[in-house]
């Protein structure tokens, strides 16, 4: 049973990030669309796929918008994401 | 030193990353007003972040919580209260129990996390007329109160008038909070002046608001920040004339005579206790002499 319901966080301002979860059936999907793509668009799924992992979230599909977050806000938005679809699967 | 402090809303990360580098002494992250009710959660985790990775350095952090007749207060404390943040300002502070209730939390989380009783200090935001009338017994109720913060906007609204820029409304609450928090030897700060636009008007009021005795005043705009802190720090004259009545009260010493005069006045106790002062505020500002 998956214990997280959907979830989103953040906003569309500039150094920023919009992110939503929500349960798929298998696996984990992390889909990014990032201004600084070019740059940083491994290492921000790659720190989007260690907190997943760290905070044993799985079978998911996350999608990011980042408007140039710094990781910082960007740890805390997923942080924040996480909790909520937890909380919201409480809830159910 | 806390001339300056900036109001920084707790859920923006395009203010609050830059809030070291826009002249303030102090910001206050804030997790109240300027955060929606439900967004309180990622605020909360967005300013610990924040403190936790960029540090601010040479900034003081205060954070502004949630009031006690809300829910989020404690979950504030939570995530606020390790991070050692220099000041937590309380909203709404009406009497000396509101302060215990918050310092009582704050002292079972200090001896959870191993911290020393009244590492982090509480800054009480009096907004209420009751508060003003308490302002003492606020600003003396625990070791824990490090200064008072007047928050003219809301304490206009319990009052039933206007606000204005002139602020006639609340000069009696200014008088009050600089007596209170002299009376119990803490600092005291004064409202933001909301007009961003009037740069004429910010200087008056921060003109004022030094005059009365306040210690610095808060901005909820980085274009006030210049100015509060050009008003609160003291001119070459000050200081000038700070080093000159300590150097003539050191050569009175010397002669053995009782009383001293400079230019013409006598200089007793009250005139030395503000030299003093105006060299400690030129020496943290780096504009000190040596020889003293």
């Amino acid at each position: 049973m998956n214990t997280l319901k959907k979830a989103s966080c953040g906003t569309m301002e500039s150094s920023d990030a919009y992110m939503e979860l929500e349960p798929i059936e298998a696996g984990t999907q992390i889909e990014l669309q990032s201004v600084v793509e070019h740059q940083f668009g491994d290492s921000i799924r790659a720190l989007a796929a260690e907190m997943l992992k760290e905070e044993g979230v799985e079978n998911v599909k996350l999608s990011i918008v980042d408007r140039g977050a710094l990781e910082c806000t960007l740890r805390a938005r997923l942080e924040t994401l996480i909790g909520r679809a937890r909380e919201e699967a409480a809830h159910a | 030193m806390r001339r300056s402090m900036l109001f920084l809303p707790g859920n923006a990360p395009n203010m609050i990353l830059s809030g070291d580098c826009l002249g303030a002494d102090a910001i206050i992250l804030d997790l109240e007003d300027a955060v929606a009710p439900d967004q309180k959660d990622a605020a909360r985790v967005l300013v610990r972040n924040a403190i936790k990775y960029l540090q601010f350095p040479g900034v003081e952090k205060i954070i502004r919580i949630n009031s006690l007749d809300t829910p989020y207060w404690k979950k504030d404390l939570d995530e606020m209260v390790p991070l050692k943040p220099e000041l937590i300002m309380t909203p709404k502070t009406s009497c000396a129990a509101d302060v215990l209730e918050f310092d009582a939390y704050m002292s079972e989380l200090e001896d959870k996390l191993g911290f020393e009783r009244n590492t982090v200090k509480l800054l009480p935001l009096i907004e209420t007329a009751l508060g003003v009338e308490n302002a003492f017994a606020i600003a003396s109720a625990s070791k824990r109160v490090a200064a008072i913060f007047l928050g003219a906007e809301d304490l206009s609204a319990d009052l039933h008038c206007k606000r204005t820029k002139e602020g006639k409304e609340i000069l009696y609450a200014r008088g009050r909070m600089v007596m209170a928090a002299r009376a119990a030897n803490v600092d005291v700060y004064d409202t933001p002046f909301t007009d961003v636009n009037d740069d004429e008007g910010i200087r008056i009021d921060a003109e004022f608001a030094k005059g009365l005795g306040f210690t610095g005043k808060a901005s909820i705009s980085p274009r006030h920040v210049g100015v509060i802190n050009e008003v609160f720090s003291p001119t070459q004259k000050d200081i000038d004339y700070a080093y000159e009545v300590m150097e003539a009260i050191r050569i009175g010493k010397e002669q053995g005579k009782g009383a001293v005069s400079l230019h013409g006045k006598m200089i007793d106790a009250p005139i030395v206790a503000r030299a003093q002062q105006t060299i400690d505020m030129a020496v943290a500002l780096g504009l000190g002499r040596e020889e003293c």
